[in-house]
């Protein structure tokens, strides 16, 4: 099976009901995409397809077929994404664990609606578990996000 | 092994050009603090200087790279102890780089004897050693520059790591090679805190860029070759016990290689996680339920009641609380009662174990580093000194990854020894849930005599739990005449009861097969909820101001009647809320900090919504503002997960509960506005990663009473 991750093409051996997740990890070593919960419940391990954020714990790899996966690996592939830059100013993280979630749902929000309202963010965000309860700094680092992408478009 | 793996080289293998930079170690010297913290008075100290060698390595590259003695799991340790190195040795902040530092005695934490992590302490609980590291090497470094430039050391200026000397410079690379040749110093000042120009600065993280790019390494991402992953099927109930296993369906899962037994259950090896949780999940095990058929919580809550109607293990005993109580103008009688709760980290547990010639590499995040240590060693019959324990990131900690029992580690050492391989195990969330280490579930009865002010003259508090230290290395410290300490804190030395002249702690520890361990801020989750929604219901039943009844029995307790004012008056206490909605407050001491909460609540659609805590927090100084902030937030967002979600309950043993679903964490959509008004008291240094987790609970409990009339009584809140 053959899969498009981050810009390239990869060959995969996997067993393609494999849960894309572990395909990632476990056989690409690409580890920045997280499992917390297995069942679509938490967000630890969102990745792009095709731009939208989607969890990679109960989606077959199979199932994947040409669409475009990004990972947390190839979210700055021009330099830090405007979340990423967001992140650091606002002093998001905590343990880290649920952050490439965090980033992915958030940069996927912002590319949708580029003007997020905090309604926006609980609807977008609200799958993605923080045990650490980084969700305050989280919010405000979204809507400094959409600035700093605002800023960068002009 | 991978690059994760290697680049946690230590001491004299640092990267590049970078060389570590050596103080010798010097025979018997002292430290004198001459600048003390506050009002105190420059008084010697005497107190071996710590090996800086241990702690800190400077580069020829001016990098600085400071060796972490505790565990990062999200509390900013990793920002804050090289902070107070920062500060003394006046290098330049953007060169500082962390690591977490082997097991070894040297970074045994002083105030517990071992290496470790917990209790809120490890920013106050260093801030003497990690300062003392800094102006010992900046003593060496300019005792080496002056030597260079042919003056002393005092006739020398530093900034940010270079030193000028005149119209010369040098840096500190330049002259670390040099420095690590030189003599111990004897003794070396610390800062006057006028001076400090680090702590008390907001100061973001060290560990963001690689936390946001996905390169952070976790336990769970260790990866090398060779590496196997082993899923284990553990007991389904408490008590249950393997009988038998037939494992060849598993077996014959593509990818699995073999199955072998631990202590516990049954584990599947197999060359990454998918096959090995499929081969888990084709084993055909026979359990034997729990002899006394484990667990039930109906049954548990009904003798737990039952229990509670006498005293139990005297805690505190003062006056004669039976007379008391008999001569009250009025009485309360209330019962509080707590579910068990999983830590639930966001990273579920796992752990590496290898076993080459003799030694044992761990990788995985712990916060008991010395408990694990020597428990590896056991098991595979060698020296605690052969086994060495690479400390990865914790994806969140709250206390489960501090087991003195090791359980997770024991039982990757286990799968290591009997498959001759080098595994990870990985938990699955249903595995963590399940897996037991909880938060004990509590019933607090709280008898309560008053004046006819209304006013507190007789209590007695009797609280029924599982003890977290019985059975454990704590015990001998922790549990005294009966009474585990740490299921009854902030009782008996509860400031509202400090002018109650009769009043009674008592306690009653039943066993049970369920496995119980600290939760973030331990036995304050239960205790603080208890005291403050009596003291709520004491003012209510007196007709007075929740926060003027709170003043007037704290008199004299400046802290906390400061904190409880600042709390009240940033949230507008005494102006009416937006309609519709309703305030609560609380306040308690844990960790040797205080916290005030109010918590601004409305009801929709019988589901309560929090809209704004404001908190007024004295933890007696501040060393990073923005740290602090964080774990105020983060606390009241732990804390109000138990508040409004969090609960397991048992039948015959098992927990029902198993993932997000069912035991649910707080969501983005249910997050207050945390406000977080630090009070600079300038008394003894306190923590912060937990003691703004107990007060959220009964903040929002009291402010559901104002708004609703129902007094919760329980957590999770359930309104009627
Ligand atoms: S691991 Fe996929 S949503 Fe939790
Ligand atoms: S930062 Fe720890 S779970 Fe979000």
């Amino acid at each position: 099976m053959k899969l498009h991750i981050n810009g390239t093409v990869r060959d995969v051996e996997e067993p393609g009901d494999t849960p894309l997740l572990w395909v990632l990890r476990d056989e690409l070593g690409l580890v920045g995409t997280k499992f917390g919960c297995g069942m679509a419940q938490c967000g630890a391990c969102t990745v792009h397809l095709d731009g939208k954020p989607t969890r990679s714990c109960v989606l077959p790899a199979a199932s994947v077929g040409d669409r475009h996966v990004t990972t947390i690996e190839g979210l700055s592939k021009d330099g830090p994404h405007a979340v990423q830059k967001a992140w650091l100013e606002a002093d998001v993280v905590q343990c880290g664990y649920c952050q490439s979630g965090q980033l992915m749902t958030a940069a996927a929000l912002i590319e949708a609606k580029p003007d997020p309202t905090d309604n926006d963010i609980d609807a977008a965000m609200s799958g993605n578990v923080c045990r650490c309860g980084t969700y305050q700094r989280v919010r405000e680092a979204i809507h400094l996000a959409a600035k700093i992408r605002k800023g960068a478009a002009k | 092994m991978s690059a994760a793996v290697s680049r946690r080289g230590f001491l004299g293998q640092a990267a590049g050009l970078a060389i570590a930079f050596y103080v010798p170690l010097g025979s018997g010297p002292k430290v004198a603090q001459a600048a003390a913290e506050k009002g105190a008075k420059a008084a010697a100290k005497a107190v071996p200087l710590p090996p800086a060698n241990a702690f800190l390595h400077i580069g020829t590259d001016d990098s600085v790279t400071v060796l972490l003695a505790h565990s990062e799991m999200g509390q900013s340790m990793w920002t804050a102890l090289p902070m107070l190195i920062t500060e003394e040795l006046e290098c330049d902040w953007s060169k500082v780089r962390a690591e977490h530092a082997p097991a070894a005695d040297v970074y045994k934490f002083p105030m517990f004897g071992m290496q470790m992590t917990g209790g809120s302490s490890s920013t106050y609980g260093e801030f003497d050693r990690y300062r003392t590291i800094g102006a010992t090497a900046k003593h060496l470094l300019l005792e080496a520059a002056a030597k260079r430039l042919h003056t002393t050391p005092d006739r020398l200026t530093v900034d940010k790591g270079v030193i000028t000397f005149g119209k010369q410079t040098l840096t500190y690379g330049q002259v670390a090679e040099e420095a690590m040749k030189l003599p111990q110093p004897a003794t070396v000042k610390l800062k006057d805190p006028k001076d400090w120009k680090v702590i008390g600065h907001p100061t973001k993280r060290l560990d963001s860029p690689e936390k946001i790019d996905g390169t952070a390494k976790f336990g769970m991402d260790v990866q090398f070759p060779g590496l196997r992953t082993a899923v284990v099927a553990r007991p389904p109930a408490f008590g249950a016990k393997l009988v038998s296993y037939d494992d060849s369906a598993a077996l014959a899962v593509r990818g699995v290689e073999k199955v072998v037994r631990t202590t516990d259950g049954v584990a599947v090896v197999a060359k990454n996680f998918w096959a090995a949780k499929l081969g888990r999940d084709a084993l055909k095990i026979q359990w034997q339920q729990p002899a006394d058929g484990g667990v039930s919580t109906a049954k548990q809550i009904a003798e737990f009641h039952d229990l509670a109607k006498k005293p139990g293990a005297i805690g505190t005993n003062k006056g004669d609380v039976d007379a008391a109580m008999a001569s009250a103008a009025g009485k309360i009688e209330v019962d509080y009662g707590f579910p068990y709760l999983a830590h639930a980290p966001m990273e579920p547990l796992n752990c590496a174990v290898k076993f080459e010639n003799g030694k044992v590499d761990v990788w995985t995040g712990t916060q008991f580093q010395t408990f694990d240590q020597v428990a590896v060693a056991k098991v595979f019959g060698v020296k605690p000194t052969d086994v060495d324990i690479h400390t990865m990131f914790l994806g969140g900690g709250f206390g489960r990854r501090g087991n003195p029992k090791s359980d997770w580690i024991v039982e990757a050492a286990e799968i290591a020894k009997a498959t001759g391989l080098p595994i990870k195990t990985v938990w699955t969330r249903e595995d963590d849930i399940r897996g037991g280490y909880y938060r004990p579930s509590y019933l607090h009865r709280v008898t309560v005599g008053v004046d006819s002010r209304g006013m507190p003259v007789a209590w007695d508090h009797v609280v029924v739990g599982q003890s977290i230290m019985a059975g454990g290395p704590m015990e001998a410290i922790m549990v005294k005449h009966g009474v585990d300490e740490s299921s009854v804190e902030g009782l008996g030395d509860n400031p509202y009861l400090e002018s109650v002249s009769a009043k009674r702690v008592s306690l009653h520890s039943p066993k049970t097969d369920i496995p119980v361990l600290w939760w973030r801020s331990v036995g304050n989750t239960h205790t603080a909820f208890a005291m403050e929604c009596a003291i709520d219901e004491l003012a209510h039943r007196a007709g007075k101001d929740p926060l003027a009844y709170r003043l007037a029995l704290l008199e004299g307790k400046t802290r906390h009647v400061n904190a409880l004012k600042l709390a009240a008056a940033r949230a507008s206490w005494g102006t009416p809320p937006e309609k519709g909605r309703a305030r609560g407050m609380a306040i308690h001491e844990s960790f040797g900090s205080i916290v005030a909460e109010v918590a601004e609540v409305s009801v929709d659609n019988g589901v309560i919504r929090v809209h704004s805590v404001t908190c007024a927090v004295d933890c007696g100084g501040v060393v990073n503002p923005l740290g602090v902030e964080a774990q105020v937030q983060g606390s009241v967002a732990f804390g109000l997960t138990a508040a409004l979600h969090g609960e397991l309950t048992f039948e015959n043993g098992h927990a029902k509960q198993s993932n997000f679903h069912d035991y649910k964490p707080l969501r983005m959509y249910e997050m207050p506005v945390v406000a977080v008004h630090t009070i600079d008291s300038g008394a003894k240094r306190g923590g912060i990663g937990e003691p703004s987790t107990a007060p959220i609970a009964p903040a929002v409990a009291n402010a559901v009473f104002a708004l609703t009339g129902q007094r919760l009584r329980s957590l999770p809140l359930r309104l009627a």
